[in-house]
């Protein structure tokens, strides 16, 4: 018996090592798949809110990781794909209600005064929003005629060349 | 159609492949004598400047090359965030320096080509390589030419039939590096699964190319 025991030894030390190596493989295609997810949330989230998105390393140098590691990894990664979700849920709702009230002070300026929403807080991309103002100075604000101004977006590079170019020449003349 | 010599194929350890299969290592030698890049050189990397901005930076990580990578930094222990991949590497530079600077030869042929073409690319003086390269994890005792520590047993390196030449993805050992006296440059691609080999194939040629001021 002992002698038989012996002699399947060396077969179920190969099973275990094929078994953890189909594991390891396996692992590696869910850290494959989160990373594709995280990779497109932050794509996603980019200009509209903070992710998290960092998964420290868990080696110094590279190296072939262990199951243990490889959870790990794939745990953390998990973990952020997880909080991605739902700081962007979080946004999408912020940025709802945003668009509502835009809706109701493009509808009734008077009702909003001085409030001013960006394109960023209602998901849009670019510079720009949308403010409500008094017409024609102090003179609308005494007679209560508010409209919404949109403001033209965001500065063309030549502008912001030119700006930078009259700072230069200012410097220069007045050191 | 292609590149004459053809891009030498290296070899990787058993035991890697199986762990990760499409990885690999290919290599090409060029002469070329390291120093200022020439105006063609220079201006290619101005274009490419002009071409890639921060939009592409971000959505970089979303595309396929550089998606493989982050993911084989991740599989192998490293933060593709802190150890940035190659290709995140320079975008990451552009975006801080505004373009891409000339750095001379062979550092800008490499920009054009891992930027076009998002494959981890790197040199080493090609006179001082001993036969093919391979990627391995190093033996119980062996450093790193030129450095005093001794590697962690299963560090992967690329290396060739007689030491380390470099860390995988890390840095390159004394003595392989380009130098000025260099007049002999191998460029090695690293592939891994998910990157094509042509596309392997295409960023080897155009480093040659570049080198070589075809």
């Amino acid at each position: 018996m002992p002698a038989l025991l012996q002699a399947d030894e060396p077969t179920s030390v190969l099973r275990v090592e094929i078994d953890e190596r189909q594991a390891r493989a396996q692992l590696r295609q869910q850290v494959a798949r989160l990373e594709a997810e995280l990779a497109g949330l932050v794509g996603e989230a980019f200009g509209r809110t903070e992710l998290e998105h960092r998964v420290a390393a868990v080696a110094a140098e590279p190296r072939l990781l262990d199951l243990g590691e490889l959870e790990r990894v794939r745990d953390a990664l998990a973990d952020r794909v997880a909080e991605a979700r739902l700081a962007l849920r979080e946004r999408a709702l912020v940025e709802t209600a945003n668009r509502e009230l835009l809706r109701q002070m493009l509808a009734s300026p008077a009702d909003f005064k001085g409030l001013r929403i960006s394109r960023d807080e209602i998901g849009e991309p670019g510079c720009g929003a949308w403010h409500s103002r008094p017409r024609l100075g102090a003179i609308g604000r005494l007679m209560g005629w508010w409209q919404v101004k949109v403001s033209s977006g965001c500065p063309l590079a030549g502008r912001l060349a030119a700006v930078e170019r009259e700072a230069q020449s200012k410097t220069r003349r007045d050191p | 159609m292609g590149w004459d010599p053809a891009p030498v194929q290296g070899w990787v350890a058993p035991h890697l492949t199986a762990e990760f299969p499409g990885l690999g290592i290919a290599s090409i030698e060029v002469d070329a004598r390291p120093g200022k890049s020439p105006e063609p050189v220079r201006r290619r990397l101005r274009d490419l400047s002009d071409r890639f901005y921060g939009a592409h930076a971000i959505h970089l990580r979303e595309r396929p090359v550089p998606w493989a990578y982050r993911v084989f930094f991740r599989q192998i222990g490293l933060d593709p965030d802190r150890t940035r991949t190659p290709v995140e590497q320079l975008a990451f530079e552009r975006i801080r320096e505004g373009a891409f600077k000339s750095h001379g030869l062979p550092k800008d042929a490499l920009t054009i080509g891992i930027v076009e073409t998002g494959v981890a690319l790197r040199a080493f003086d090609a006179e001082r390589l001993n036969g093919r390269l391979c990627i391995r994890d190093s033996a119980p005792g062996e450093s790193l030419p030129g450095r005093r520590a001794e590697l962690v047993q299963g560090t992967l390196v690329i290396a060739d039939e007689a030491s380390p030449v470099g860390l995988l993805f890390g840095p390159t050992a004394e003595g392989y590096r380009v130098e000025r006296e260099s007049r002999r440059i191998a460029i090695a691609a690293v592939q891994v699964n998910g990157v094509p080999q042509i596309s392997v194939d295409e960023s080897l040629w155009m480093v040659a190319a570049t080198m070589e001021g075809v």
